[in-house]
């Protein structure tokens, strides 16, 4: 397979996932503060959702779910907004109407995110049918959990995608837990991606904390939707280090598991082998930390200056 | 005027939305065989068969819709779409407004209920009044074969979901349908007969028992007006106050449960804003809180009939209220 990938910057990588990390302690402190809504945060999981969304197109399509800041963020979405949008302010994304778990940017090509879990796996197919029906470019990412995939429907949507040629990567955070369930107990086999090979989708679990294996590998499964017009299912193993939301004292928990996965922290992977191969300074990768830092600062500022939204828009947007 | 089924009306609607506009589609279980005329015009891409798999047909018709296409699903007896509930309710009639308006959702599903044909509560439910109780949808149930077709050529162009129920009492009745650009707007009631005396609301099979119900009451001296709401949502509440305000009383029938039908909203609407044109109660009339039995004698016992709708008619103008 062609392997003409665009190069991409590693500390531009692990700038991102500072950002992302930034932004959930951000609404951790706040939440704890009682000053923003606690949210489902992708703590722990930067390098699956940079990895990937790092490996599309401008013109492809998103759908995700609930743990969605780090898609929203990786594609260039703005902090303030977003933190507004949770913040149920005015100045959100969604006007406030969404809150943290149903957030879409039509303008990024975040198109449709489901709090409903499988909803997103649902629309998929329908999404990717208008590309290919119109003849539009792009292809369609659809991210979701493994709790996602023990639904009905993501068994379906497979099954209709494969029947249809349709250009859909499914790309599923595996993060071992389905809310208070630990996916050992919920599935009938070890991977999610072993369910792909029987509706006849290739499919490949990869290390979803080293941010370099998720893009070189989101790299190759994009590029294979793209020349294929079909599907194509990444499993990403990772592990949500901060519980299912704000605040989950994770007492369920395994410390062992928790630990070697918190060892295996992304950031710090990234960030100790930019500095060990020499590509990055240590007083460089504090300065990321600090310009991310400002810009939390400054999206703090936006969501709090932005006003609630009027009580007499509160049936707006309805109907079209 | 051509006569043709409501079935067949169906078929003329989307053939011509199909010539009209290149993003409409069809795709659902069967529609792709029962309608093979539509695949010879437009192709097998924009004619689809579906796996038996609702709740992802209803996904993809969604999020179709929401990129570009203008999707047609049949999902054939009501009662099915107990599995594209998530897709239709939560997906479909919200996702529009939790993204503060980024997206809207074309989309028209069709789906067969009714008496008619003993087929049994899993394939007959009335159910219209789940989704009238949702927001972000359209709810329509034409009458008759013209009604269906207009009525689905505007489902199409709306930028809205549309449920489009078809009566499976009315499938195959005959009736002259335009074949021009006549669509109907959704949301418009049509007054069948006028009347004076009492007003008879109604929608899908059970305006035609109204209509029944009106010669009994005329050949006994009352008058009475009949008005077929043809979409439960938009409700064309004017329409039936107009006509409440005309004759002073009111029966509401329809073949879905009595209990949290659309008739109790109309009935509730109805005492709020005309409380002062009543000379009578309230009637409604509507199926019993029970799944329809296969049993013919049982299945039409379901149904109000003609003589019960006359007889409380007859019995809000004979009785005295002080
Ligand atoms: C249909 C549905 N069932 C249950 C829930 C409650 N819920 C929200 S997130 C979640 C866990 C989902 O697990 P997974 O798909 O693995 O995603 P993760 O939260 O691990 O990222 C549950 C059970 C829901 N939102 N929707």
């Amino acid at each position: 397979m062609a392997q003409n990938f665009p190069q991409i910057d590693p500390s531009m990588l692990l700038e991102q996932m500072l950002l992302i990390r930034a932004y959930e302690e951000a609404i951790v402190a706040g939440s704890a503060a009682g000053a923003v809504p606690g949210t489902c945060t992708s703590v722990g999981q930067e390098a699956a959702a940079v990895g990937v969304v790092n490996a599309l197109a401008a013109e492809d399509l998103i759908l995700t779910n609930h743990r969605s800041a780090g898609h929203l963020l990786a594609r260039g979405a703005d902090p303030g907004r977003l933190l507004a949008e949770v913040m149920g302010r005015e100045g959100g994304y969604c006007g406030g109407r969404s809150g943290s778990l149903h957030i879409a940017v039509k303008e990024l090509g975040v198109v449709l995110t489901s709090t409903i879990v499988g909803g997103e796996l649902a629309m998929a197919p329908g999404v990717a049918l208008s590309r290919s029906m119109l003849g539009l470019p792009g292809i369609v990412v659809c991210f979701f959990g493994d709790g996602a995939a023990c639904e009905g429907r993501f068994h379906e949507s497979l099954n209709l995608a494969a029947l249809w040629n349709l250009p859909v990567l499914y790309v599923c955070e595996n993060n071992h837990w389905q809310a208070f369930v630990h996916r050992r107990e919920a599935m009938s086999r070890e991977h999610v991606s072993d369910w792909a090979a029987s509706y006849g989708i290739p499919a490949q679990t990869i290390d979803g904390n080293d941010v370099l294996a998720v893009l070189a590998a989101a790299q190759t499964a994009t590029e294979q939707v793209r020349t294929s017009g079909r599907p194509y299912l990444l499993e990403v193993l990772t592990y949500r280090t901060r519980g299912h939301f704000e605040p989950d004292d994770q007492a369920y928990v395994d410390r062992e598991e928790l630990a070697a996965w918190l060892a295996r922290d992304p950031i710090k992977l990234l960030g100790d082998r930019l500095v060990a191969d020499g590509s990055m300074t240590a007083s460089g990768h504090a300065r990321l930390a600090d310009k991310v830092a400002t810009r939390i600062c400054a999206a703090h500022a936006f969501a709090d200056a932005s006003p609630y939204p009027n009580a007499d828009t509160l049936t707006r947007d309805v109907y079209a | 005027m051509p006569i043709l089924t409501l079935y067949d009306a169906v078929g003329a609607a989307l053939t011509e939305e199909m010539r009209r506009d290149r993003t409409v589609m069809a795709f659902g279980e069967g529609i792709a065989t029962k309608r093979h005329e539509l695949v010879s015009e437009f192709g097998a891409l924009r004619v689809r068969n579906t796996p038996l798999a609702e709740g992802i047909i209803a996904g993809t018709a969604v999020g179709a819709a929401a990129t570009g296409l203008r999707p047609v699903i049949d999902l054939l007896f009501a009662p099915f779409l107990c599995y594209a509930m998530d897709e239709l309710v939560n997906s479909a009639g919200k996702l529009r407004y939790m993204s503060g308006g980024q997206w809207s959702f074309p989309l028209v599903t069709l789906a067969m209920t009714g008496a008619g044909w003993g087929v049994g509560a899993q394939h007959n439910h009335n159910v219209e009044a789940w989704f009238v109780h949702s927001p972000g949808l359209k709810v329509v149930m034409p009458s008759t074969p013209a009604d269906a077709k207009g009525l689905l050529k505007a489902a199409i162009r709306d930028d809205n979901p549309v449920l489009f129920f078809l009566d499976i009492g009315l499938l195959h009745e005959p009736g002259e349908v335009p074949d021009t650009e006549a669509t109907i707007p959704l949301g418009t009631a049509a007054v069948r007969r006028e009347g004076h005396d009492v007003t008879l609301v109604s929608y899908g099979k059970t305006v035609h028992n109204c209509l029944r119900a009106a010669d009994e009451l005329a050949a006994a001296g009352v008058s009475a007006e009949v008005v077929d709401l043809r979409s439960l949502k938009p409700l064309d509440m004017p329409t039936v106050l107009a006509s409440v305000a005309k004759t002073g009383r009111l029966v509401v029938v329809h073949e879905a449960n009595r209990l949290c039908g659309v008739g109790a909203e109309i009935a509730a609407v109805v005492a709020e804003e005309a409380f002062a044109s009543l000379k009578a109660p309230i009637a409604r009339l509507g199926g019993p809180d029970a799944p329809v039995a296969a049993s013919y004698p049982l299945e039409q016992a379901f149904v109000p009939q003609a003589a019960a709708i006359a007889a409380a008619a007859e019995r809000l103008c004979r009785r005295q209220y002080a």
